[in-house]
């Protein structure tokens, strides 16, 4: 008995540790107080109201939203071509491809930010929304080929085989038998995409043109410099945020969990 | 089988081998499928027999040879342009289509002439897509033929795999394929279930009247099923014949071992149709040179058990196993042991009489009298051959030489020779060759592939890994298969020859 108390209070300390800071945060975004510590002016939605009034947050959120949505997308076209590449090529090759297609997942965030705008800089295209987009696309889709990957491996892949063998061409076999197949990976890989797409900073400052903020890039360069404002306000889109996170996380999680009806019983 | 017109062959498989990954998979391979024939390669795993199934799908190419499909080139023809479809071991049913989708797949994807009349009265052909009415018809009608009626609308997890497999049959057959390839497609079945399906395939040909192409290793299947056999070994084939030639008359031992049961003796022909074995000599039906060492296979059905003294052969009950139908008896004939299937039983212990009838002694050329390799000799007057090294006397080269103290050879002429990287032709008898555990033991190393037993001994087949190189041995002692052993060969068993005079 004493024991399972302990053992429920170690997780409890565990997860307090982790998650005080995003609590304290979402409790002080619903004061207007500037400063965390003090709650003054009782309970209110003040924040949130000015958030939204807040043109410019506006416009910055649609531009990090619209970003997340573009670069997701072009990297799980991209990471499921790259998935289903390495799933099909020889076995000699596919162990060094799948190792080398995973390097940036381990890499020094820093790192890939540096290159790439060292990249970007020598081809006359440093600071423009391609940069941006591909510096995006390049952290998101090793992700992708992470989650499309093992569905593949799941795949009886002599599925693909009965398809040509019923006169499909390879397109119509990829698109009509694979991709359903994979689907799940497929789409857990786009939204894990937007989710770091959506809170990505090095990268973004790394890349972005000169004019264009995301949240992050905005949170940051506001806290920095002390424009003491709007930093209430972004109290509350912090605590959007992580609420939005959360979300995902919990779609992408309860989907994994559910058993798909449909599926065979593999050996 | 009987020589057959060019036009009757529907596939033919010219000079094909595929190799992966340098190891060949399939070697040399020729052969011929007649049309509405039900053929079956059978051969333990790894023989080739599914690679030859792929390659005539199209999903493997060769890596050279033909393939002719009505003596149409169709080596490099992809699996979706082919008039054959597959029925899969593992069924490859698409898991997010319920049946009717699945059956249907591949009629919603074909196109068919449809002949058109203008207003002006002429005709015209357009290649269109079947209409939904034409499809449903058509999954109905393959429902029907697997005995599925009903089972449009259900979804792939919810079927067993006996209905899976029917799912899949229904789904290949419902495109009117010319060759219906069938890999393995009852292997994950429950014995009784297999055996319905056996009927049911076997049924489902007389019907069709299509070509099937089955894959098995499983004899008895290949056996009932067949109208020819193809048995296969290390990508080569062994025999083709129909089931009973097959049974009857195996080309080889490995044939006789792996089809049925089978009492598998070293003989020796002793005169005209007349052989020696378990110290009888037996009258038989095949004729072979005198004195010609002969491999004899008796079916355990064959032998005939009588009183001890009206039998040819005489021999004491060393076990017995009931097999529902009849008893397996093993007897012990001098050093050898004789299998015997029979309605009645006999205690262990009892002394029996057998005969032989000279219909049941089937004769096979010896495959291996004795082992040939290419080798060297090295500076040391050793040989090396076969992936070894082995001590060796070489003053067997020349008769009457001898060695100098420095390791030359000194012919009977006194003339002085350097043998070092000298060719020779080496042959070792079967009898010769011994196997240790121990692997520094012998002069080269290797696992057991194969094991046949011929009564009184084993022989035994040792390859090694780096160049697969076989060394065939006969042996009283049983090892494994997989064994990892070395070679023991002592000098004066190592006959030398030269591969051409040395300068």
């Amino acid at each position: 008995m004493v024991k399972k108390i302990l053992s429920v209070a170690l997780c409890a300390a565990v997860l307090l540790f982790i998650y005080a800071p995003i609590l304290l945060l979402v409790i002080y975004s619903f004061t207007t107080s500037n400063v965390i510590g003090k709650w003054e002016g009782g309970f209110s939605l003040d924040l949130y109201g000015q958030l939204f009034r807040n043109a410019e947050i506006m416009q910055i959120l649609f531009n990090t939203v619209w970003l997340a949505l573009a670069a997701a997308a072009l990297s799980t076209v991209l990471g499921t071509a790259g998935a289903i590449g390495i799933f099909y090529s020889r076995r000699r090759a596919a162990k060094p491809l799948q190792a080398v297609s995973q390097i940036p997942v381990i890499n020094a965030e820093i790192v890939t930010a540096i290159s790439l705008a060292l990249l970007f800089s020598s081809i006359f295209l440093y600071r423009t929304y391609f940069s941006l987009l591909v510096g995006h696309m390049v952290l998101c889709t090793p992700f992708v080929v992470l989650s499309v990957l093992p569905k593949l491996k799941q795949m009886d892949s002599n599925t693909y085989e009965a398809a040509l063998d019923l006169g499909a061409s390879p397109t119509q076999a990829l698109f009509k038998i694979v991709l359903p197949q994979i689907f799940s990976g497929v789409l857990s890989g786009f939204m894990l995409s937007v989710t770091l797409s959506l809170d990505d900073y090095i990268v973004t400052a790394f890349t972005k043109p000169p004019m264009f903020d995301t949240i992050s890039t905005y949170v940051y360069n506001a806290v920095k410099n002390g424009t003491h404002s709007s930093t209430p306000a972004l109290r509350a889109l912090s605590a959007l945020i992580f609420v939005v996170m959360i979300a995902v996380l919990l779609i992408i999680n309860l989907r994994a969990r559910k058993p798909r009806s449909g599926k065979e019983a593999r050996k | 089988m009987a020589q057959l017109k060019k036009e009757e062959k529907i596939i033919e498989i010219v000079n094909v081998s595929k190799i992966f990954d340098e190891t060949a998979a399939v070697q040399d391979m020729s052969f011929y499928v007649r049309k509405g024939e039900f053929i079956t390669f059978l051969g333990p795993s790894g023989c080739g027999k599914t690679t030859t199934l792929r390659m005539i799908a199209g999903f493997d190419i060769p890596t050279s040879g033909k393939i002719l499909l009505s003596g149409k080139d169709i080596t490099n023809l992809p699996p979706n342009k082919r008039p054959v479809n597959t029925v899969f071991q593992r069924y490859a049913l698409f898991p997010h289509y319920n049946i009717y989708d699945n059956i249907a797949f591949g009629l919603k994807l074909k196109k068919v002439p449809v002949t058109y009349r203008n207003d002006a009265g002429e005709t015209y052909t357009k290649m269109q897509k079947l209409t939904r009415k034409e499809i449903d018809e058509k999954v109905r009608a393959a429902l029907a033929v697997v005995d599925l009626e009903g089972f449009e609308k259900r979804s792939v997890s919810t079927l067993s795999g006996g209905q899976q497999q029917r799912v899949a049959i229904a789904r290949a057959i419902v495109n009117e394929p010319e060759i219906l390839l069938l890999d393995e497609p009852l292997g994950a079945l429950d014995l009784k279930m297999r055996k319905e399906m056996q009927l049911e395939l076997k049924e489902m040909h007389r019907k069709l009247g299509i070509t099937f192409i089955y894959v098995t290793h499983d004899q008895e299947e290949a056996l009932t099923m067949s109208d020819t056999i193809v048995v296969m070994k290390d990508g080569r084939i062994q025999q083709i014949g129909t089931p009973t030639s097959i049974y009857n008359e195996p080309a080889n031992a490995f044939v006789a071992d792996f089809i049925g049961e089978s009492n598998i003796f070293s003989g020796t022909m002793v005169g005209k149709r007349s052989v020696r074995f378990c110290n009888h000599n037996f009258e038989c039906v095949d004729d072979f040179e005198k004195n010609e060492k002969v491999d004899v296979v008796v079916r355990p059905e064959d032998v005939v058990m009588t009183a001890p003294e009206e039998g040819m052969l005489k021999g004491k009950v060393i076990n017995v196993v009931f097999k529902g139908v009849h008893y397996e008896i093993t007897a012990q004939v001098g050093r050898s042991e004789m299998v015997i299937q029979n309605t009645q039983s006999r205690s262990v212990g009892d002394v029996i009489g057998m005969n032989i009838a000279p219909d049941a002694i089937h004769i096979m050329k010896k495959e291996f009298a004795a082992n040939i390799y290419d080798g060297y000799i090295t500076k040391k007057n050793t040989v090396v051959f076969g992936d070894g090294e082995f001590d060796c006397d070489v003053t067997t080269l020349y008769p009457g030489s001898h060695l100098d103290e420095e390791g030359y050879l000194i012919t009977a002429a006194g003339e002085k020779i350097d043998l070092t990287d000298t060719d020779v032709i080496v042959e070792v008898g079967l009898e010769d060759i011994e196997i240790s555990d121990n692997a520094d033991e012998g002069g080269a190393r290797g696992h057991i592939v194969q094991l046949i037993y011929k009564g009184d001994h084993y022989q035994y087949i040792v390859r090694t890994e780096e160049n697969e190189e076989d060394y065939v041995f006969d042996s009283p002692d049983l090892w494994n298969e997989n064994d990892y052993v070395s070679v023991k060969i002592k000098p004066e068993n190592i006959r030398l020859r030269l591969k051409q005079e040395v300068k």
